[in-house]
């Protein structure tokens, strides 16, 4: 007799489906997994065994062959044992209606169902599939129900899983009554209680975190050490409008996978990674044995990537986000196969003036010789500097704003004002299909959206002279554009551009 | 005689009984030579049958078939041969069966044939 199951392979963020069939043979005792199961999968010939026992429906005493298909397609890891057991127990006779059902858990060795890693992308895969029913552990539930039209069924036991496609238990269930985590309940996360109004004084930082929100551009921050670059950044998730239904759906998807926690429901704040400045390439932007997993800068997908101290990081680390910084993506090769992860993640570096951070104002305390300083900046490439639209110098706070203690505005209203930009620009942007103004083309802006000649003035003196780039006079005229819908005006006029221009040429003055 | 022992005799006599209502024929019991024992050699129309019996009284420690391995399926198998040949009689086959006898003493044991195993 043939059992049959189904169950979802991740290879990276791809799901495919894999059908799961079990024969009892009319020989020894023994059970047999084919179809390219890794090391851990291999492990689940003696887990589900044992579990089976002990959830009080044992397997039949003979061989028990699960073949799992397609052959060819590299699968790893224990969120097939559920569905290799309900094959199992399938083919042996005592569940019936399981043949069209997806089944994603982990058994432990007393019949429990366990919670996996990356529910949220199996379930997609499976719905985008065609198979709606999905059996998973009550742990996953909240999560694998964020997939609409997923019909999903949450069971603590095997026993209860069994019980649920017909089969003959009765008694107590052991598995039951053992203690269980609870469910854990996902907290906000710490960036996002922290406040604007937390900053005394930084008018024009504050400023450029704005614009950096309204527009989605990449920002640099120089500034001495305790100036509160590291303070800004971590308020910009605050003041960044929620994520929309498919970009919330994205991000939950890779937390998902990513392990950090079982998501109950969709990740709507955008995420803020700031990764340690020793961090290596395969933690940022992705790696790990087998098929890579995500790095920091795809859980930054749709939110803040921040690099502090960025002329620490590894230079092979910067220059490995030059990619996802035009594509959005991170497509990572190995020899087991290929992972492609979303990564479009607003970038937000902070340096200090110099190597000894002392540099500010007059400079009369650093100790830096101008060799060692140009050193310093020379570790971020140009191609990487040119990518990032804003460029503003963090003084230290001044008594004045420090002591006065006049609040400053609060989170809620600057998120307000970037709300009301983002609409402005999908108004304007949306016949491109554009969000935001980062993401315009440059013959857009040139072409459809040029400005007259008077407004662009002080920016072409700027080219002529060579201070900007040509990809730099674009970028700003976004950061213009920006700075007018932040105003609510609808073009930008002379005084946003050289506001813009202000915000590139500081590289120079620092 | 210890008590896996004993179990074991009386497992191979359950076994037997079994086989021969089954239709076969016993003609042989504890057979010993230098590589090994057989339990039960029976002949199957004009097929040897070799017989391995396992015996448990209880499934605590998992099913009794579960414990025939490789290696002794291996021996068996090469102890059908020396078997034909210590008594010189031809067949025109010859197969490896289990039993495996779940005996716990209440007098109504449980058991599991399996045919040809190899």
């Amino acid at each position: 007799m043939l059992g049959r199951t189904y169950a979802v392979s991740l290879v990276g963020m791809n799901g495919h489906i894999v059908e799961v069939e079990a024969d009892i043979g009319q020989t020894l005792p023994a059970f047999v997994l084919l179809g390219l199961p890794d090391a851990s999968l291999n492990e689940a010939k003696d887990r589900i065994r044992a579990a089976a026992r002990n959830a009080g429906v044992p397997l039949s005493r003979r061989k028990i062959t699960v073949n799992l298909i397609p052959a060819s397609l590299p699968k790893r890891g224990s969120s097939f044992d559920l569905a290799i057991v309900m094959a199992a127990l399938a083919a042996a006779g005592d569940v019936r209606g399981c043949g069209t059902t997806v089944f994603i858990a982990e058994l432990g060795l007393d019949g429990q169902l366990r919670p996996v890693r990356g529910m949220l992308p199996a379930v997609m895969a499976a719905v985008d599939a065609g198979y709606r029913s999905i059996v998973v552990a009550a742990e996953n539930e909240a999560e694998a129900a964020l997939v609409p039209s997923a019909e999903v069924r949450s069971f603590h036991t095997l026993r209860s899983v069994a019980a649920g496609f017909g089969a003959d238990v009765e008694g107590e269930d052991p598995a039951e009554a053992a203690p269980r985590d609870p469910v854990a309940v996902p907290t906000a996360q710490p960036g996002l209680l922290k406040d604007l109004s937390d900053i005394a004084g930084q008018v024009e930082a504050r400023f450029a975190l704005e614009i950096a929100a309204a527009g989605a551009h990449h920002l640099l921050m120089v500034g001495p050490p305790g100036a509160g670059k590291t303070m800004l950044a971590e308020r910009l998730p605050g003041i960044l409008p929620d994520l929309e239904d498919d970009h919330a759906m994205e991000v939950t998807a890779i937390h998902s996978l990513s392990g950090e926690r079982h998501c109950a429901e969709l990740v709507r704040k955008p995420p803020f990674e700031s990764p340690h400045h020793t961090a290596t390439p395969a933690s940022i932007i992705g790696g790990g044995s087998g098929i890579p997993r995500p790095g920091a800068a795809s859980r930054a997908h749709r939110g803040i990537l921040f690099l502090d101290e960025a002329p620490e990081y590894e230079r092979r680390v910067l220059e490995a986000l030059r990619e996802p910084l035009e594509s959005g993506r991170l497509v990572l090769h190995r020899a087991s196969g290929t992972a492609s992860y979303p990564a479009r993640f607003q970038l937000v570096l902070a340096l200090n003036p110099c190597p000894c951070g002392l540099a500010n104002g007059k400079g009369i305390d650093c100790l830096c010789t101008a060799q060692q300083r140009r050193r310093y900046f020379n570790r971020l490439s140009g191609p990487l500097l040119d990518r990032v639209d804003l460029q503003v110098v963090v003084q230290r706070v001044s008594l004045a704003d420090y002591a006065d203690g006049a609040p400053s505005e609060a989170s809620s209203v600057v998120a307000a004002r970037v709300a009301e930009a983002r609409a402005a620009q999908r108004a304007r942007l949306g016949r491109w299909s554009y969000a935001t103004n980062s993401e315009v083309q440059g013959r857009i802006l040139r072409g459809e959206l040029a400005l007259p000649r008077r407004v662009t003035a002080p920016l072409d003196r700027a080219l002529d002279r060579a201070l900007v780039s040509a990809r730099g006079w674009d970028r700003v005229l976004r950061v213009a554009w920006t700075i007018c819908d932040l105003s609510g005006r609808g073009s930008p006029d002379a005084d946003d551009v050289v506001t813009a221009l202000g915000f590139r040429l500081q590289e120079r003055a620092a | 005689m210890v008590a896996k022992d004993q179990l074991g005799r009386r497992g191979e006599a359950t076994a037997a009984q079994y086989l021969e209502r089954a239709g076969l024929r016993i003609v042989d019991r504890n057979w010993r030579c230098p590589v090994g024992e057989i339990d039960l050699v029976a002949v199957d129309g004009s097929t040897l049958v070799i017989v391995e019996v396992k015996t448990r009284s209880s499934d605590d420690f998992g099913q009794p078939l579960e414990s025939i391995t490789a290696s002794k399926l291996e021996r068996l198998y090469v102890l059908a041969s020396q078997w034909a040949r210590a008594h010189n009689q031809r067949f025109s086959g010859f197969r490896i069966d289990a039993v495996g006898v779940l005996d716990d003493g209440s007098g109504d044991p449980r058991i599991e044939h399996v045919r040809a195993v190899i």
